[in-house]
């Protein structure tokens, strides 16, 4: 980006060219940063994704090659599990979207003539990650196990059928995922909210336009930003979680997403070309969905 | 309710209107009328309530007491999206994920107005920012966006438009412009402008009546002749125009007139022109009423003489001279002489006395800050 606006200007004059090497000069550390940790590890993630299994046979050793079968294994074996990391993400963060949406507006809108509740609010907004999020999600999976109260009481009233188990189904995840993961939807739409200037809601009102209305051509397209940065701060992580579909969690066999079998393939059937495949693929599938949904949020295609 | 465009203004009533802030009361006692169609301004200083009025009649703040009443029915309690009211606001609050006729066209389109966008047009072409349509309000200048929100609400032909300074931020002659066609558009449509502004000079010049406000009260309603001629009050005397005033225990009263003792001077005005007839009082003078000799003048009873003092200042103003004349046992007094090329040849220094007619006298209802009562 940076680069581009300084490219549009001819550096002809002595001025300009002393900009741009300052400008390099900062730019410089990150660069290096991103090279080192981004550049090099994708790079050895896309040559493991293509290696071969070694001649000697052995579990684990592969050999540099092009061996596109990788993808095609990956993709044939395991698009159940890609399937479902997507389709978790999506509801996942649709869910935490409309929690996050009017906890946020009351935080950062409602809450403003009193500072102290406010502050109050965002710190028990992030307090859980004062604790280590597997903790968290092991004391869920007590809490939700078979005989625990919660999943008594669901019982009585029916929401689970006689012997039905919570943990382990769908809903679990769904369940667990939203929960680790809230904040990062909460905080980037508090923050934007939060700098919501209610002249323009006042305006809207003078101009006629209900409560509801006021909702949807003002409040929302200003709080846009947040709800895309949170919406991409949810549902980025959440497609690549491993933790919370994993049998030792909230998930059984029919919950694992890519995550999940990543973490397989990696440390338990060590192969690691179908691991590097199936990140590759993750990686790529985010891209373009990512790339796809700021374009059409610049253009306000989403509401 | 706000369905249809209205066809003319509606009148509006404020009964006793207070607003309470936590620790701060910002309106008291608050009693206004406008007639339907009139073009009504609302003067006085930084913070003595013009904003805070404007947003309880549109229904943004909730009066702590009081009823507020649009063409005879009481709004108290309305929603502002359902009161035919529109505003231009001091902040502009254009809509800044809009275009500029978007924000425009919104009022429109909230009301499902037929062809919204070409009404918007034509509001926009009213300003004579018909081109800049396709812009965003970040990408206009402070006064461009101010017409732009006057464009916004005046497209909506409200039965009451309440216009927040809509004109700060204009030069002088756009400022100007934008008084005419402002006035042009009250008078052709009818409406009824509710208009606040700090400028007396535009409260005088546009309004049909004019209130002076001061700390959260109205001072004085009327005509602007008759609060520039008689002001009642010493805020009044001073915040509209300027105004020599003179304290003083009455010291002769007639069936018609009452006089004050000040500094051995004897000043005058007429009774019918004066608040209070006894005890201490205050009268004054416009500064272009009255005029200065350099010989002591003879004159009778319908005039006030003072003097003689000695002048300390003189500013040309291009059509007047002003002339600061400190007069012994009374203060200072401000005289405006007319720069017509033969004033008298006077300078710093000069001997000089002053005299004006009784009936450009006018005697206040209270006294100015900082003057104690003389019992
Ligand atoms: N929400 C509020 N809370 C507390 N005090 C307020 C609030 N709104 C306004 N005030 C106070 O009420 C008084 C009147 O404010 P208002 O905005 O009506 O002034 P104004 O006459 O419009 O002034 P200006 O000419 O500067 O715009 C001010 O002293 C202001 O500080
Ligand atoms: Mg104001």
């Amino acid at each position: 980006m940076a680069f581009a606006a300084f490219g549009s200007s001819t550096p002809t004059t002595k001025g300009q060219t002393k900009s741009g090497r300052v400008v390099l000069a900062l730019l410089l550390p990150g660069l290096l940063y991103l090279v080192l940790f981004f550049v090099i590890p994708l790079v050895s993630l896309v040559l493991t994704s293509l290696e071969t299994p070694a001649a000697s046979g052995k579990i684990g050793e592969y050999v540099p090659g092009l061996d596109f079968g990788n993808y095609a294994y990956v993709a044939t074996k395991y698009w159940p599990q890609i399937a479902r990391s997507f389709g978790f993400a999506f509801i996942a963060t649709i869910i935490a979207l409309l929690i996050s949406y009017p906890l946020a507006y009351f935080i950062g809108v409602k809450a403003r003539p009193w500072p102290m509740l406010q502050r109050m609010l965002v710190t028990l907004v992030i307090a859980p990650f004062f604790i280590s999020f597997l903790l968290r999600t092991i004391a869920w999976k007590q809490l939700l196990a078979d005989h625990s109260p919660i999943i008594e009481w669901a019982h009585q009233v029916g929401f689970l059928s006689p012997s039905q188990s919570f943990i382990g189904s769908n809903a679990a995840v769904v369940f667990g995922l939203v929960y680790n993961f809230i904040p990062f939807m909460t905080l980037p739409l508090y923050t934007s909210l939060e700098r919501l200037d209610t002249r323009y809601l006042e305006a809207g009102s003078d101009l006629y336009a209900s409560p509801s209305k006021v909702f949807r051509k003002i409040t929302l397209p200003l709080s846009m930003p947040g709800i895309i940065s949170g919406t991409l701060l949810t549902f980025i992580p959440i497609a690549g979680d491993y933790v919370n579909a994993s049998r030792d969690f909230l998930g059984s066999s029919n919950t694992s997403m890519i995550g999940t079998m990543v973490d397989a393939d990696f440390l338990q059937n060590r192969n690691y070309p179908a691991a590097s495949a199936m990140s590759v693929v993750l990686m790529g599938i985010i891209l373009i969905l990512v790339t796809w949904y700021v374009r059409k949020s610049g253009t306000e295609d989403l509401l | 309710m706000a369905g249809e465009l209205s066809v003319a203004g509606a009148d509006l009533e404020l009964i006793d209107v207070r607003k309470d802030f936590p620790g701060f009361t910002a309106l008291d006692d608050m009693d206004l009328h406008i007639p339907a169609g009139q073009f009504f301004a609302l003067l006085g200083p930084s913070g003595c309530g013009k904003t805070t009025t404007l947003r309880i009649v549109a229904g943004l703040e909730t009066p702590t007491q009081g009823r507020v009443l649009i063409g005879g029915k009481d709004i108290t309690d309305t929603k502002p999206h359902d009161r035919p009211v529109n505003t231009v606001f001091q902040s502009y609050a254009l809509f800044p994920h809009m275009t500029i006729l978007e924000n425009v066209a919104f009022g429109l389109r909230q009301r499902k107005v037929e062809d919204p966008l070409a009404k918007a047009q034509a509001g926009l072409d009213l300003v004579e920012l018909g081109h800049i349509g396709a812009r965003r309000p970040q990408q206009l200048s402070g006064g461009q966006q101010q017409r732009v929100a006057l464009a916004r609400a005046l497209v909506n032909r409200p039965s009451l438009l309440l216009l927040d300074e809509p004109l700060g931020a204009l030069d002088l002659k756009l400022r100007r412009q934008m008084q005419i066609e402002l006035k042009a558009i009250q008078m052709e449509v009818g409406l009824t402008f509710l208009h606040v502004t700090h400028d007396q000079e535009e409260a005088m010049d546009m309004a049909d009546t004019v209130a002076v406000m001061n700390k959260g009260r109205i001072e004085q309603m009327g005509s602007p002749e008759a609060l520039y001629d008689r002001p009642k009050t010493a805020f009044v005397s001073r915040f509209l125009g300027q105004s020599n005033l003179f304290v003083g225990k009455v010291s002769e009263e007639n069936p018609n007139s009452v006089s004050i003792e000040v500094g051995g001077a004897k000043i005058t005005v007429d009774k019918k022109r004066a608040e209070k007839h006894t005890g201490t009082v205050a009268i004054g003078v416009r500064p272009e009423k009255a005029t200065f000799h350099e010989e002591k003048p003879n004159l009778g009873a319908d005039h006030v003489l003072i003097g003689p003092g000695e002048i300390i200042d003189i500013r040309f103003t291009g059509v007047s001279n002003q002339y600061l004349i400190e007069v012994p046992n009374i203060g200072e007094v401000t005289v405006f002489a007319q720069n017509v090329g033969k004033s008298p040849v006077v300078e710093l220094g000069a001997k000089v006395w002053v005299s004006w007619k009784v009936e450009h006298s006018f005697g206040l209802r209270d006294l100015p800050d900082g003057t104690e009562d003389l019992g």
